[in-house]
């Protein structure tokens, strides 16, 4: 009996290690704005160009951005900078106006003939 | 289309209407003009509220904020769901006719054979519907739409038909089956035709260097066949072929989904060619007559929640063929010289097993094994020659995938390990040997995810008749802009040439065999060699609306060493290690245009250079023409009740192929330097009834181009000038055939 409360004393101490330490491959994910495939195109570009981002995928329909990042080399803070850097607001962080007025005409976001157009 | 879908919502200020209902009309477009439609039935959603259309297709229907989803339908015209929000809205809505949307989701439909714009190796990809456009009855048969292959005979007597690309013969291809090598060695002459049409999904086609993931064998290029899969083939498939001269096939596929991570699949082939034919009065057998059983049964596991998913492969073939003089009986002419006869009789059993696993948190690492066994067993003679080949061959890989930092950095790495027990007897030379070789390789893969992406390969064998070597491949690929693509590739390639089973034909003459032995560990010869160099050009275009593409290519294979095979010498074939150059220029230009609706062509042209330098001097390689020209068109109509007519036209020009050297032989049995240039026509006519029924009828050879006299001493083969292999168009004139197909 002892040696199992021991073996799950244990293995929560190793779990809890866990959760503390920053994950080599951790999954997130959070709502960045845009519209067309260049948008995908240049969001995951931009998430990938942010040191530590191994895997980016930008969903065009719900504008979910779904990451692999390494958590010891990069924060979600710096993501959601890099993104909104060249143009493309997050929750978090919104984008330069001027970022924004450098995206291609198809890529405005937030005009309503645009997203007009893409309807 | 879905865009065509007009919705029209005309937010209305209608103070009139009460909130409690909803107003709107139905409305067809015919010939550009709108009009209502009287009679449409429009309800909401799950409910039993509902009404129809006034005689101007007008509606009023009752309205509460629960109710979201208004349906719309009328017989003969798509059934629409339209979103409400608020009653404070006229829906003016336009149904569209069934038969016009259907046309519109066949024109989106992908092309059947496609030039990737995004990988970095010159891949294009036939699916399983560019195979319907010919009766494909084998691997063999399936390039006949496809310009980057030439389809070629081998020889009169067992008309057996040889790939080439890049003007270069099967042997310098690598040919897979889902990634394993399976044409090759003993194989390698009759191999293709011993994999159903049928069972082809789809056939990637590399030209040129390819990657080092498959081995290092492949010189010119590599061909992949992908099979169906249990778990998305059809529950039953159907095929009934039939020809004119006398070739009858029966294809069925039973697959059976066990659970949801197991499914099964049962395939069996069927076919019999028992009717002689002799149109050209040769008293030689115009194909050779046979019959082929084949049958594989596959296993597919596949868990989406652990990652892991698996193959299990068994396949049986046996098949027999009987070739030569019309009236040669086996039992009791078999190696005599009362008639000129031959059989070959194959028994093959293959099995592989894969293994995947893609690690489920990280989407891009994966980890693949797979390993297969096949044993190839050949019993044949041709007149009074023995030729009996025996293959043992195990293949086993596994491979590793990830990334460095980023996915635009992947890479591959693994291990390979072959093995080869040949039995091979010439008629009573004993060539018997085992080859065997273990190797690593990595592949390195950048895409910046935009205009450019390489790919970077290198892998190291340790052969015990090769030695070690390394062999590097390269690709590159850049998008100076839109639509547009150049690829650039080199790479090396190294085999041990099977001299007899690559050159089979040669036992259909009289030619004797001149082996000369070098010191070499395989037949006394050194191992193959060559360079492979790539460039080629891709540019998509819109004309007048419709979609099209051209390409341009140039290829050159540069041997460092060849078994060179030369022909020149009419009383024999010799080999030999290469003493000075060899190479092979292949240029080929194509063009892909939807001309107008429906209607698809693809022109190609295509120049070959190839030279070798023989014994006796520098010449161009034998019954290899120069130039070629390809057309194919396709005309597909529109669809109306799910059934359409297909047509499908194929020409081939081939032109000019120099003969080997006869001149020592008497004046009868002689051959202009250079044949005829020869037309080839190909048609096919499909009727899809419905999804589960099609039957086709088509002709080969249309035009009934044939070689006069393709055999050398036909009418005397056991004197020393019979030849068969000098062959340079169809020996059977026009073939007419028909099937059905029929799935569940």
């Amino acid at each position: 009996m002892k040696k199992v409360i021991l073996f799950i004393g244990a293995v929560l101490m190793a779990t809890s290690i866990s959760a503390q330490k920053p994950k080599k491959n951790a999954k997130v994910s959070f709502e960045v704005d845009g519209i067309c495939g260049m948008c995908k195109k240049r969001i995951e570009k931009a998430a990938l160009n942010t040191k530590g981002v191994k895997f980016a995928s930008w969903d065009l329909k719900t504008h979910e951005l779904s990451l692999i990042i390494d958590e010891r080399k990069t924060s979600l803070k710096t993501i959601h900078e890099s993104v909104a850097a060249v143009g493309h607001s997050t929750k978090e962080v919104t984008c330069s106006i001027e970022s924004y007025n450098n995206l291609d005409p198809c890529c405005k976001y937030n005009d309503e003939d645009v997203i007009k157009d893409h309807q | 289309m879905k865009k065509n879908i007009i919705i029209l919502f005309l937010i209305l200020p209608l103070v009139s209407i009460a909130q409690d209902t909803l107003k709107g009309m139905a409305m067809v477009q015919e010939n550009g003009q709108m009009s209502g439609l009287p009679g449409a039935t429009v309800y909401w959603l799950d409910t039993d509220i509902g009404t129809t259309t006034n005689d101007k297709g007008w509606f009023t229907i009752k309205y509460k904020p629960e109710y979201k989803k208004l349906v719309i339908s009328f017989i003969s015209y798509r059934t629409d769901t339209i979103e409400v929000t608020s009653a404070n809205q006229e829906i003016h809505h336009i149904l569209k006719d069934e038969s016009e949307l259907e046309e519109v989701v066949l024109n989106a439909k992908k092309k059947t054979t496609s030039i990737s714009y995004l990988s970095t190796a010159n891949i294009s990809t036939i699916s399983s519907d560019e195979l319907l456009k010919a009766a494909c009855c084998n691997l063999s048969e399936s390039f006949e739409t496809n310009p980057s292959i030439d389809v070629n005979f081998s020889d009169a007597v067992t008309g057996t038909k040889q790939i080439q690309m890049l003007g270069l013969n099967s042997p310098y291809l690598l040919i897979a089956q889902e990634n394993i090598p399976t044409v090759r060695g003993a194989s390698q002459a009759y191999g293709l035709t011993f994999t159903p049409g049928t069972w082809i999904e789809s056939i990637q086609i590399t030209k040129g260097a390819g990657s080092v993931v498959n081995g290092y064998e492949s010189i010119a290029g590599q061909i992949n066949a992908e099979l169906v899969k249990p778990l998305t083939d059809d529950k039953l498939f159907v095929n009934l072929y039939g020809a004119n001269n006398g070739r009858l096939e029966l294809n069925t596929h039973f697959n059976q989904i066990l659970s949801d991570k197991w499914s099964t699949g049962l395939y069996v082939h069927v076919n019999d060619r028992s009717k002689k034919n002799d149109q050209n009065d040769d008293n030689f057998l115009d194909m050779p007559i046979g019959s082929q059983i084949n049958v594989m049964n596959r296993w597919q596991y596949q868990n989406v929640e652990t990652g892991w998913v698996g193959f299990l492969n068994l396949r049986y073939l046996n098949d027999e063929k009987q070739a030569g003089e019309v009236n040669f009986n086996p039992d009791i002419d078999k190696m005599t010289t009362n008639a000129w006869g031959s059989e070959i009789e194959t028994n093959r059993f293959d099995t592989a097993l894969k293994i995947g696993y893609v690690f489920p948190e990280i989407p891009f690492q994966s980890v693949g094994f797979q390993t297969a066994y096949s044993k190839h067993n050949q019993d044949s003679y041709y007149g009074l020659r023995t030729y009996n080949i025996e293959q043992e061959s195990v293949y086993s890989s596994l491979i590793f995938n990830s990334i460095i930092g980023d996915t635009r950095n992947k890479f591959k790495t693994g291990f390979t390990f072959t093995y080869d027990k040949y039995k091979e007897m010439v008629e009573l030379v004993d060539y018997g040997r085992n080859e065997n070789s273990i190797g690593a390789f990595f592949e390195y893969a950048f895409d910046n995810l935009d205009e450019f992406s390489f790919t970077a390969g290198l892998r190291a064998d340790q052969h015990n008749k090769l030695g070690f070597f390394v062999t590097p491949r390269f690709h590159l690929r850049y998008a100076p802009w839109e639509k547009a693509v150049i690829r650039g590739s080199f790479g090396r390639g190294k085999r041990s040439a099977n001299v007899f089973a690559e050159n089979q034909q040669l036992f259909a003459s009289n030619r004797s065999i001149n082996l000369i032995e070098d010191g070499g560990k395989v037949y006394g010869l050194d191992p193959e060699t060559a360079w492979n160099y790539g460039i080629s050009f891709l540019q998509g275009f819109n004309l007048f609306d419709k979609k099209g593409d051209v390409l341009i290519d140039f290829f050159r294979t540069d041997f460092t060493n060849q078994v060179v095979v030369d022909w020149e010498n009419p009383q024999e074939i010799a080999f030999y290690n290469l003493d000075g150059k060899s190479f092979a220029n292949s240029f080929q230009t194509e063009i892909n245009y939807n001309v107008i609706e429906n209607v698809d062509v693809r022109l190609s042209y295509k120049f070959y250079d190839i030279s070798t330098d023989y014994k006796d001097g520098t010449n161009s390689k034998p019954l290899v023409p120069k130039h070629r020209f390809f057309a194919n068109a396709g005309y597909k109509t529109t669809v109306r009740n799910n059934s359409y007519w297909m047509f499908d036209l194929t020409y081939n020009l081939v032109g000019k192929q120099r003969f080997p050297f006869t001149g020592t032989n008497p004046t009868e049995y002689q051959r202009p330097e250079y044949s005829p240039s020869t037309n080839l026509l190909n048609a096919q006519i499909t009727k899809i009834f419905s999804p589960k029924f099609e039957m086709y009828i088509g002709g080969e050879n249309i035009t009934g181009t044939t070689q006069d006299n393709p055999i050398i001493a036909s009418e005397n083969p056991f004197n020393p000038y019979f030849d068969s292999t000098m062959v340079y168009a169809p020996i059977n004139g026009a073939n007419f055939y028909t099937g059905l197909r029929f799935k569940l």
